[in-house]
């Protein structure tokens, strides 16, 4: 377990602070980076890093928490498929207290719903074996980090001949809510510090885009304090050399061409589906993940009536302008007021690598 | 405060106004950050609040929605025995003080690395009466077993109990036995309640606590929580981790005796350090301020933890008190409780005035971060 230290020392640390308030000087101008990832959030707000740096860098939270992104009617879904009569359903812990229009799942739990964490689908998998008259849904969330247990799961259950297990698949991939935020005239962007663990699945090489289209560097990097503060030096280097490139901080876990048998495994068993709403970004086109044809038996949404309704985001809510960087998590009207982890209105203040959740647990100092 | 009146209901004057930083001229003010915290801050100071109409299973988890709990149904009912709501309370008896307190033990598996429901049942009920600066005597122990419970295990947990029972120096005198029908009850549930004698003079409380003053940890953190969580076998994550089970009498008094001037104690059960933390912040009016370094956690346990996501501050402990002492007295009191069996003791923060009432940690690095009470049950983040 001694392979985290070296990642949090605290001479390395004073080290990359140095170089970056040196870089950010050269520049002399503000310079806003978006950390994609939930988990970059999570730790930039639990080490105070944003205090660390020179005020000219500013780091804007991008859509990359999968709890905040899932909009109010497919927690609904969640709720009402949860509480059907013979139904296990099995969920990691996070989606528990996403309020949906009538509740959480944590509430439908507390009213008698059979609903049960899990921390890989393949335990849900277990469950269902286990409980072969009863129906065993998964509620699949996630970017490309999740989607490939996902998908070893629904493979293993087909070959099992399962009959009594399902996905209810929400999952959703990086790309195009990027191009949906860049495409937006809102953004004022230098740079991203890149998604680790998606870029761990879909390579390195995945996000050639974004200096091949929008004339921006990105740096794919690892979560740990110092992979972060090094991932702003590498940002701020390319801006002082005038380069823009995909660049690899992460490159102990990350390769160019990301993890093949994943990739292969994925387009077996998911299909892209035309649109899928997201919490905030509205309808974004070929960015979520069904199942495909030839596994639609294990698709929950094939399988059982669903509302699938679509849901209005609660007035008061501005979890869309926090996933879009629009604003920062305390500039939302209900921050910590009418919106806390406790009683959370949007999702962003439920996971704790939500931006809201993060700042409010962490950074109210 | 800001005199906005725009917070709730957002009035359609909120999209996106092309302007990064949300401080449109013309448009409604947003606030500061610092007025933000302002309104956070007296937010805060409310009364909890119950807002389900069912108890979920946050309500026992020993953070926030379990105090919105006991506030409003329990405290709301039988009244407040004390300036604060301490795992034991105090009372006196011809002359003399003692210490009361009772906790239900329902710990699933009732088997795990180091320790058993039985052993845990005595030593959680022993260390709130020993940190209230008690010496426990006598403990009553209730029994609700579900149908179907293998006598073999029964007694197995029963010696278990007499053992702890022995260590910590205290006599079960009396208890009871329920039986109720398969599936009222998950396996075995235990209830204890113990009584402790307070010495003459000894006086604790969160009133006493001064600025300077530094908190003390008897052993490492989040051992307990960890096992257990590792002995559910849900987590494909195999690691030697053993709880901390232990009564920590000796260590309590030998701190007494040592440095008398102890201000405050308490063990860190449910919702872990960080929420003790807050709860002391709290109840003193002063900050805390934790030493992130200084914080005692095995690397197996931390490896653990940062694999699922989840902060060794908020994870349960079952053999180990916080105490805060007087500066002056802090080397003292850190080598007398190494001495009586807490070899990772630390000495891990300070209580400061500003900010009032917050618990901040400080990492090596001077990044700080504020610690908040645990907010439902700590849970693995999903990537």
């Amino acid at each position: 377990m001694d392979y985290v230290d070296e990642f949090r020392d605290p001479q390395d640390a004073k080290r990359l602070l140095k170089a970056v308030a040196a870089l950010a000087e050269r520049l002399g101008r503000t310079v806003r980076l978006m950390e994609v990832c939930g988990g970059h959030t999570h730790t930039i707000y639990r080490y105070g890093l944003e205090r660390l740096l020179p005020e000219s860098v500013e780091f804007v939270h991008g859509p990359g928490c999968p709890v905040c992104v899932i909009p109010m009617g497919r927690v609904d879904d969640a709720v009402h498929l949860a509480s059907r009569p013979g139904v296990i359903f099995t969920t990691f812990g996070d989606m528990m207290r996403v309020p949906g229009t009538g509740g959480s799942l944590l509430q439908a739990q507390a009213r008698g719903a059979d609903i049960r964490f899990v921390y890989s689908p393949l335990d849900a998998l277990k469950v269902a074996r286990d409980n072969p008259d009863r129906e065993v849904v998964f509620f699949a969330v996630g970017f490309e980090t999740t989607a490939p247990s996902t998908a070893v799961t629904v493979a293993r259950a087909a070959a099992f001949g399962l009959e009594n297990f399902s996905v209810f698949c929400n999952h959703v991939t990086i790309a195009p809510p990027l191009r949906a935020l860049l495409d937006g005239d809102d953004l004022a962007l230098d740079g991203f510090i890149g998604p680790g663990h998606v870029a761990t699945v879909v390579g390195a090489r995945h996000f050639d885009f974004i200096p091949a289209e929008y004339g921006l560097p990105l740096v794919v990097t690892g979560f740990e304090p110092l992979d972060i503060l090094q991932a702003v030096e590498m940002l701020l280097e390319q801006h002082v050399d005038g380069r823009r490139l995909v660049e690899n901080q992460y490159a102990r876990v990350v390769r160019p061409e990301g993890n093949r048998a994943a990739l292969s495994l994925m387009g077996e068993v998911f299909a892209v589906r035309e649109s899928f709403e997201w919490r905030g970004l509205g309808f974004i086109e070929r960015s979520g993940y069904r199942l495909a044809d030839a596994y639609a038996r294990f698709d929950a949404e094939v399988r059982f009536d669903m509302p699938g309704v679509r849901v209005a985001d609660p007035p008061a809510c501005e979890c869309g302008s926090v996933l879009k960087g629009l604003i920062k998590p305390w500039q939302c009207r209900v921050f910590g007021t009418g919106c806390t982890p406790e009683n959370p209105i949007g999702t962003c203040m439920v996971s704790p690598e939500g931006a809201c959740a993060a700042y409010y647990n962490f950074a109210r100092v | 405060m800001t005199g906005n009146q725009n917070d709730g209901r957002a009035g359609g004057g909120q999209t996106a106004s092309g302007v990064a930083d949300g401080q449109t001229p013309g448009k409604t003010r947003r606030p500061t950050e610092a007025e933000v915290r302002a309104r956070i801050e007296a937010a805060r100071r409310r009364r909890p609040r119950l807002v389900d109409d069912a108890v979920t299973l946050a309500h026992g988890a020993g953070g926030k929605s379990s105090a919105a709990l006991v506030e409003t149904v329990f405290v709301a009912a039988f009244g407040r025995p004390g300036p604060e709501l301490d795992d034991a309370a105090l009372a006196d008896v011809g002359g003399g003080r003692v210490a009361f307190s009772t906790d239900s033990y329902v710990v699933n598996p009732i088997r795990f690395p180091g320790g058993s429901l039985g052993d845990l049942a005595v030593n959680g009920t022993v260390n709130d009466l020993a940190v209230s600066g008690a010496i426990p005597k006598w403990l009553s122990a209730a029994f609700v077993i579900e149908e179907g419970f293998p006598v073999a295990e029964l007694r197995a947990i029963a010696a278990d109990m007499r053992a702890a029972a022995d260590k910590a120096g205290v006599a079960i005198i009396t208890g009871d036995t329920k039986v109720v029908p398969r599936g009222a009850a998950d396996g075995l549930f235990v209830t204890t309640a113990g009584i402790g004698l307070v010495p003459a003079g000894r006086e604790l409380g969160a009133g006493k606590v001064r600025v300077g003053d530094r908190l003390l940890v008897s052993g490492s953190i989040a051992d307990h929580g960890m096992a257990v969580m590792m002995a559910r076998g849900h987590l494909a994550i195999e690691a030697a981790i053993e709880t901390d089970s232990r009564a920590v009498t000796g260590m309590v008094e030998a701190l007494l005796e040592a440095a008398p001037e102890v201000r405050w104690m308490r063990d860190p059960t449910r919702g872990g350090l960080g929420t003790l933390a807050n709860e002391l912040a709290k109840a003193c009016g002063l900050g805390v301020e934790l030493d992130d370094s200084a914080i005692p956690v095995r690397p197996m346990v931390r490896g653990a933890c940062d694999m699922l996501g989840i902060d060794p501050l908020y994870v349960a402990n079952e053999g180990c008190f916080v105490a805060v002492v007087p500066g002056q007295a802090a080397p003292t009191a850190l080598a007398a409780v190494r001495a009586a069996g807490g070899g990772d003791a630390a000495l891990i923060g300070s209580i400061v005035s500003e900010p009032a009432g917050v618990v901040v940690v400080r990492n090596a690095f001077g990044g700080a971060r504020l610690v908040d009470m645990l907010v439902g049950d700590p849970l693995p983040r999903i990537c």
